[in-house]
């Protein structure tokens, strides 16, 4: 067990490693001088070196890479060009967007892929099992974004029901806030659901075929709690690997739907960060992001050990 | 898909083309993706209207005989935009799967053929890394540094397709490096690129085709997105995500703007997965077992 953890972590440090100079090599590339951009084109060349001077952008780029990384370690990540507050303070904000976002359209994805699965795999072949199957067919092919005009088409435009973007903040009420994230939910989950649901379903197919399923039933317990008791929880290895990339998914891909509603997230934050060369926003949010994905993977690792005893005596 | 693997397990070896039509999945999908890369080509040498030409006085119509998908808020015949697109999308997310074919393959197989070396560890970590990169995200940061365009686009979504067909290629071909037939390849003298050339490359190109048509799928899926936010092909070149965006704001008025390109992305997307899913019940009869 101490093993299989050890070298988690090793990977998950790596990982975090690489993708802080990758995403720090992309910006540094990045055309356009954001000393220049406070200051408009008409700035004097000594007004701009000395901005830059204060930005700390003279600074060799080893120098300003590992000022940023310790500066995240300690909390600082830095102060947008743009907004003049410090870069913190705006991921705080916005993240009371994007981290309930996921977390709610993991929650549909959940409610709506379990049972779905589950029904399918327990009636194989059934007329249930192949409507399932293409409706969740059909999900897998839809675009987020598109699903998600539609929605607002019918359920904004049409009928009213809901606003067609925009959010009126949590301090309005739990309710209201969530009644703003319902429909960029359904949108982000319909199509993650669709994927759960089949992998779900193939999962738990996987295991009904096995041998200690039969002796279960060979002693006496019913299909139902053979589902229950054996198939369902080995069936939950594959099943917590698409779930964890799914979560990781919703935080990152949440960013387009962010876009489609006008919610003010970490998303719409990246892309009027790189529409306004605000660099020191775009990389610390991206790097966030990335980080959460990195590890919300490393939680799945370790999820493992919990669903596998096998995992544990390693 | 289930009926059709019965059927498959009893055709006698060698008559793929029979196997194939008689999946039911495969020729559905098959048709799809057919009509669409038809229209694409045809694009070429016929549109009914130039795809660009502004017509305000017939701004926003329906569906009509003239306009036969109606016109977009500037008059332009929207069915003439979508064939155009097509090719877009088409070729965006074709050239990206090959991308991602022609490093990763070569990859895997490198790895396989060193397995347990220190290369085959530092090719097989390095996908992992980029595995671990949310890809959409890594995308928009990428065609937004170098610039929003369709080759960008290309670039951004085949980079993550390299990975998935590195680690394809190396599991496919770690199985066979076992297998008699590889041991007298060896003996004969071959060397290991000629052997993974020769004899592995041939028998994991099954496994290979299925995974491009999903690739295929989730590149076209991708560039979609892309072009959505604007950082795909730019105007005047129409694209199927471009056109969503404009879409947006017209909804209410404009239904058909936001439905017929939506619709062509998920029709292109559900053939070519259908598409998949027969070829994998076609060339492994065995999966049939967990599909049933």
């Amino acid at each position: 067990m101490s093993n299989y953890l050890a070298g988690r972590v090793v990977s998950l440090i790596a990982s975090l490693f690489v993708a802080s100079i990758v995403i720090f090599i992309i910006l540094e590339i990045l055309p356009g001088d954001p000393a220049q951009f406070i200051l408009g084109m008409n700035a004097q060349p000594d007004t701009l070196a000395a901005l830059r001077a204060q930005l700390g952008l003279d600074a060799p780029a080893v120098v300003r890479y590992f000022g940023w990384i310790f500066g995240m370690l300690h909390g600082d990540f830095g102060i947008s060009y743009t907004y003049r507050v410090p870069v913190s303070e705006l991921i705080a904000q916005r993240i009371g967007v994007s981290v309930p976002l996921a977390i709610y359209a993991l929650t549909l994805t959940l409610i709506i892929a379990f049972p779905a699965g589950l029904i399918a795999a327990a009636r194989r072949n059934s007329a249930t099992d192949f409507s399932i199957m293409g409706v969740t067919q059909l999900g897998v092919a839809v675009p987020n974004f598109w699903f998600a005009i539609i929605l607002v088409w019918v359920f904004a435009v049409t009928l009213h029901w809901f606003s067609a973007g925009g959010f009126p903040g949590w301090d309005k009420g739990f309710w209201l806030g969530i009644r703003g994230l319902t429909l960029p939910a359904i949108a982000l989950a319909l199509p993650q659901a669709s994927i759960l649901a089949r992998v779900m379903r193939s999962a738990l197919l996987d295991t009904l075929d096995e041998d200690y399923i039969r002796t279960a039933r060979a002693h006496g317990l019913s299909r139902g709690a053979t589902l229950w008791r054996h198939a369902v929880r080995n069936a939950l290895i594959p099943v917590l690997t698409i779930i964890g990339l799914q979560f990781a998914f919703l935080l990152a891909g949440g960013i387009i739907i962010e876009n489609v509603f006008t919610l003010p997230g970490l998303g719409r934050l990246i892309f009027q960060g790189i529409t306004q060369r605000d660099l020191i926003v775009v990389k610390s949010v991206v790097m966030l992001l990335v980080f959460a994905v990195i590890f919300v993977n490393f939680l799945v690792d370790l999820g493992y050990l919990a669903i596998d005893p096998r995992l544990r005596r390693r | 898909m289930a009926d059709a693997g019965i059927v498959t397990t009893t055709l006698p070896r060698g008559t793929l083309l029979g196997a194939a039509l008689r999946s039911p999945s495969f020729v559905a999908g098959a048709i799809i993706t057919a009509i669409f890369i038809g229209v694409a080509l045809l694009s070429f040498v016929w549109t009914p209207y130039n795809y660009a030409a502004q017509d305000i006085p017939h701004k926003l119509r329906g569906l009509t005989a003239e306009h036969w998908f109606g016109t977009d808020q500037y008059g332009r015949d929207v069915f003439s935009q979508i064939i155009v697109g097509a090719r877009t999308s088409i070729a965006v997310a074709l050239i990206a799967v090959g991308v991602g074919i022609g490093i990763g393959t070569p990859l895997g197989l490198w790895a396989a053929a060193k397995r347990g070396t220190w290369l085959d560890e530092l090719i097989m970590r390095g996908n992992d890394l980029v595995f671990a990169f949310p890809a959409l995200l890594i995308a928009i940061l990428i065609t937004s540094v170098a610039g929003p365009s369709a080759t960008n686009a290309v670039i951004a979504i085949g980079i993550f397709n390299i990975p998935v067909f590195a680690r394809l290629s190396r599991a496919a071909a770690l199985s066979l490096w076992t297998r008699d037939f590889i041991l007298a390849a060896r003996v004969a003298g071959k060397g290991a690129a000629r052997i993974s050339v020769e004899h592995i490359l041939p028998n994991i190109l099954n496994t290979l085709v299925v995974q491009v048509t999903i690739q295929f799928s989730l590149g076209i899926l991708a560039e979609a997105a892309l072009a959505y936010v604007g950082l795909g092909a730019q105007p005047p070149t129409p694209s199927w995500g471009k056109m969503l965006a404009d879409s947006q704001t017209l909804v209410g008025l404009a239904p058909h703007l936001a439905l017929i390109p939506g619709l062509c992305i998920v029709f292109t997307v559900l053939g070519l997965n259908l598409v998949g899913d027969g070829l994998r019940d076609i060339f492994d009869p065995r999966l049939q077992r967990t599909r049933r």
